[in-house]
């Protein structure tokens, strides 16, 4: 009897400690960390309090809440918005699918989105920006992220299907955007006329499509036995990743019309998408490169061994298993590459950073509300990197598991 | 008599041989072949653009009176730099303006990469402390930094907390003296007197001393095993060289020099421009929060069982730290850290975006008003390169050495 009792103490879990041990254990062990906690705590505490008194009572947003769409859009012709709806509806949808079809971060991803649109669609409060037709709108991409769920839930769409319409929506968002010469429903708008998160979030995407496999091709490039190929790859990828990202930028603005025929012109946003990409892929490169390096070359002796040509070798045996073993620095990268884009700032392009800096120059009213212009910019940046970066985590924490089994 | 399996086998290569020797693989299959085509393709291919490139950049700068060599370096440039390193006036060469740009950029980099290193591996030390509160004040540190892209940072920094600084008339006044206003930061700063020279001198010489004789005696214990007491020796000298050159110059090799007021303005001490402190400022935290993240890899990478194994061999907690952790630590640490700094002396390009005229900043001003786009960029693209080569010239020695340790 005595021993069964001692078992069932010796067997049961180890309880989760108490609120006042965690504190104990956690900030008050040693007499170095007690005064450490009790200096800092206070404040700790004043600084929260008076972010919180600034922010609710003391910022004046009017700088921020005024002109949504100029944040969103910039510039762009407020008769051709519906372009802008019709790309959005278009993630929207593909958001949705891949919900339905992958769950996890998707999920947490589309849940929020959905959760944000519902809140703007029923905000209580008169905005011009904010008319029935708008609400509507946005509280229709509601039903789209539904639909798209069910789809993904309910359809066995291919997985490579829902990845080509990851891929095709940038450059299909830069047609619509751009439109045509002469054409009646989809008129030409000026890439001039383009601004705010649109462009932002335009060239990260664009950056990360292209570059990507940029990046793949420049790395094997790099490690051609042709030598030609390879010197090339080797001198452009360390030029590149030698100067900082604005003397590329600066580069493509200025200098590229000198390397091109005479009657070519590329436009401005244009130029802008290339230097991040080419400047995003001799990254991409040398991370590829790694991971090209750490794929055992007993692997690619056995695809041979089984008849597979150099081609399906590098396909199916060693790119897959390369840059599963680099995800995370290349996710870094296209973080990295987002955080970059405010670059095109410099060269006069106006993305969100520089919709913020024109509407604060905008007015001397404005002037004095810079700190609430820039702390917004500073958020909506956070929350985008953020996103990345626990999207990346979560990722790295599937693939671990995966690898164990 | 073999098991029929085999002789199977043997048909088979058999018949195969035989095949093989009828047919020849075709051309278009052979690897030899298909090495050379792809060789001539792709050395056609590169150097056609290449030279198409040329002809196009040669038409483009004739029909622009382009000039491509470096000889406007000697004509005068007529534009000011605020607040030039270096001797500089409107009216001085190209070459003058862009030195005094490339020494704000070594200057901006240097106090840059040291201040990040500091706050970064405190930073990283609050982050490992057992004190959940400093932890996650550490934490936040991080990931503010990080999130957020330099440039919004910088803007931050100058426009926002620089520019509700107050004017001259009610300027800030911190103890040091220190005072703040919209022209500046003014710091005490000691400087050297006349008679400081001897000082200099000879604590530069006592440095060189110490560092020979540390590195000779510890590698005379190494060798020997016996204690040669290396480090008080060495110290020793430091202290000795310092208060020598002390007397020498007469009690007084430094003075503070304190900034004053005088009328509108101020004189005297240090003064940073509110670019540069800005710059400074956005630069060094954005970078030591990467570090932090940096430095805490190279520690937590320590094995356990490693401190636990020299605790059990009886070292003592700074011997652990110095003889066991650190030199594990550093060796992780080392690389993705000079990686970094290179990222810092990259980034402090961003100082364009507020008027911080350093090596790019002056080239930039130079297209505009020379005209020359393509010698700068070239100058420009020089700069950095050197600057990331002999970076990475450094990294691969050092890695050369760490490997050779660890066999």
């Amino acid at each position: 009897m005595a021993i069964k009792e001692m078992e069932q103490d010796y067997i049961r879990p180890p309880q989760p400690p108490g609120f006042l041990k965690w504190i104990k254990d956690n900030l008050f062990d040693g007499v170095f960390n007690s005064v450490l906690t009790i200096l800092l705590f206070p404040t700790v505490f004043y600084l929260l309090y008076a972010i919180f008194d600034w922010v609710l009572f003391n910022a004046s947003w009017q700088a921020v809440t005024q002109f949504p769409l100029l944040y969103a859009i910039g510039q762009y012709p407020r008769e051709e918005i519906w372009r802008v709806g019709i790309i959005f509806s278009g993630i929207m949808l593909l958001l949705g699918i891949s919900w339905g079809r992958w769950g996890g971060l998707l999920k947490s991803i589309a849940l929020a989105t959905g959760a944000i649109l519902l809140v703007f669609a029923l905000l209580p409060v008169q905005h011009p920006a904010l008319d029935l037709n708008m609400r509507l709108s946005l509280g229709s991409n509601l039903l789209v992220i539904l639909l798209g769920f069910l789809i993904g839930k309910k359809t066995n769409l291919k997985n490579a299907f829902i990845i080509a319409g990851w891929l095709i929506i940038p450059a299909g968002g830069i047609i619509i955007l751009a439109g045509f010469e002469n054409s009646a429903l989809l008129p030409n708008v000026p890439t001039t006329l383009w601004g705010g998160l649109m462009v932002t979030i335009l060239l990260a995407a664009g950056g990360i499509v292209l570059s990507f496999p940029l990046g793949v091709a420049l790395a094997f490039g790099r490690r051609s036995n042709l030598p030609v190929v390879s010197a090339f790859s080797t001198v452009f990828i360390e030029m590149i990743r030698g100067v900082p990202l604005i003397t590329i930028l600066f580069m493509f603005s200025i200098i590229l019309a000198l390397f091109l025929p005479a009657e070519s012109r590329i436009d401005r946003l244009v130029r802008a998408l290339m230097a991040v990409t080419v400047f995003s892929a001799a990254y991409s490169a040398e991370n590829v490169r790694g991971g090209l390096q750490s794929v055992p070359l007993g692997q690619v002796e056995a695809a041979k061994a089984l008849g597979m040509g150099s081609f399906k070798t590098t396909v199916f045996i060693v790119l897959p298993q390369a840059l599963r073993a680099v995800l995370p620095s290349i996710v870094g990268q296209f973080i990295a590459l987002f955080k970059d884009t405010t670059l095109v700032v410099i060269i006069g392009i106006n993305d969100f950073l520089g919709i913020g800096r024109s509407i604060i120059n905008s007015d001397p009213e404005f002037v004095q509300m810079r700190t609430e212009v820039y702390i917004f910019m500073a958020v909506i940046y956070w929350i985008f990197s953020y996103l990345m970066s626990s999207a990346s985590r979560r990722i790295e924490d599937a693939m671990g598991i995966e690898s164990n089994l | 008599m073999p098991h029929p399996f085999y002789r199977w086998i043997d048909v088979m290569t058999d018949n195969q041989q035989q095949e093989s020797q009828k047919t020849s693989i075709p051309f278009y299959r052979d690897e030899r072949i298909i090495q050379i085509f792809a060789q001539v393709i792709s050395a056609v291919l590169i150097i056609g653009l290449l030279i198409l490139a040329v002809i196009n950049f040669i038409q483009a700068a004739d029909a622009r009176n382009m000039t491509l060599t470096f000889g406007f370096l000697k004509e005068k440039a007529g534009f000011p730099i605020s607040n030039p390193p270096i001797d500089y006036v409107p009216g001085m060469t190209f070459g003058r303006a862009f030195t005094a740009g490339l020494v704000n950029t070594l200057l901006i980099s240097g106090v840059g990469i040291i201040a990040a290193t500091i706050v970064g591996t405190l930073v990283a030390l609050a982050r490992l402390s057992s004190n959940w509160l400093l932890s996650r004040i550490a934490l936040v540190f991080i990931e503010f930094h990080r999130n957020i892209p330099l440039l919004v940072l910088l803007f931050i920094w100058y426009f926002v907390v620089f520019g509700f600084v107050p004017p001259v008339s009610d300027t800030l006044q911190w103890p040091g003296p220190t005072y703040v206003n919209k022209r500046g930061v003014y710091l005490s700063w000691p400087r050297l007197t006349e008679t400081g020279t001897p000082f200099v001198v000879l604590f530069l010489i006592g440095i060189f001393a110490a560092i020979i004789i540390f590195t000779v005696l510890r590698q005379r214990r190494k060798i020997s095993g016996k204690d040669t007491y290396y480090l008080p020796i060495s110290i020793s000298i430091l202290i000795i060289s310092f208060i020598a050159g002390w007397i020498l110059s007469g009690g007084t090799p430094f003075q503070i020099d304190s900034p004053f007021r005088d009328g509108f303005n101020f004189q005297g001490g240090l003064r940073l421009t509110p670019e540069f402190a800005g710059m400074f400022l956005s630069l060094s935290l954005y970078t030591a929060a990467f570090i932090a993240e940096v430095v805490r890899g190279g520690i937590q990478a320590v094995n356990r069982g490693q401190i636990e194994a020299a605790r059990a061999v009886g070292l003592s907690q700074i011997q652990v730290l110095s003889l066991v952790i650190m030199p594990q630590a550093l060796r992780i640490i080392i690389p993705p850290m000079i990686s970094q700094y290179l990222n810092l002396t990259k980034n402090s390009s961003l100082a364009l975006a507020i008027g911080f005229q350093e090596v790019f900043a002056v080239g930039k001003i130079t297209i505009n008003q020379a005209g020359r786009a393509v010698p700068v960029f070239a100058l420009i693209m020089i700069t950095y390169l050197s600057l990331s080569l002999l970076t990475s010239f450094i990294l691969n020695i050092y890695n050369r050495r760490i490997q050779f340790v660890m066999r």
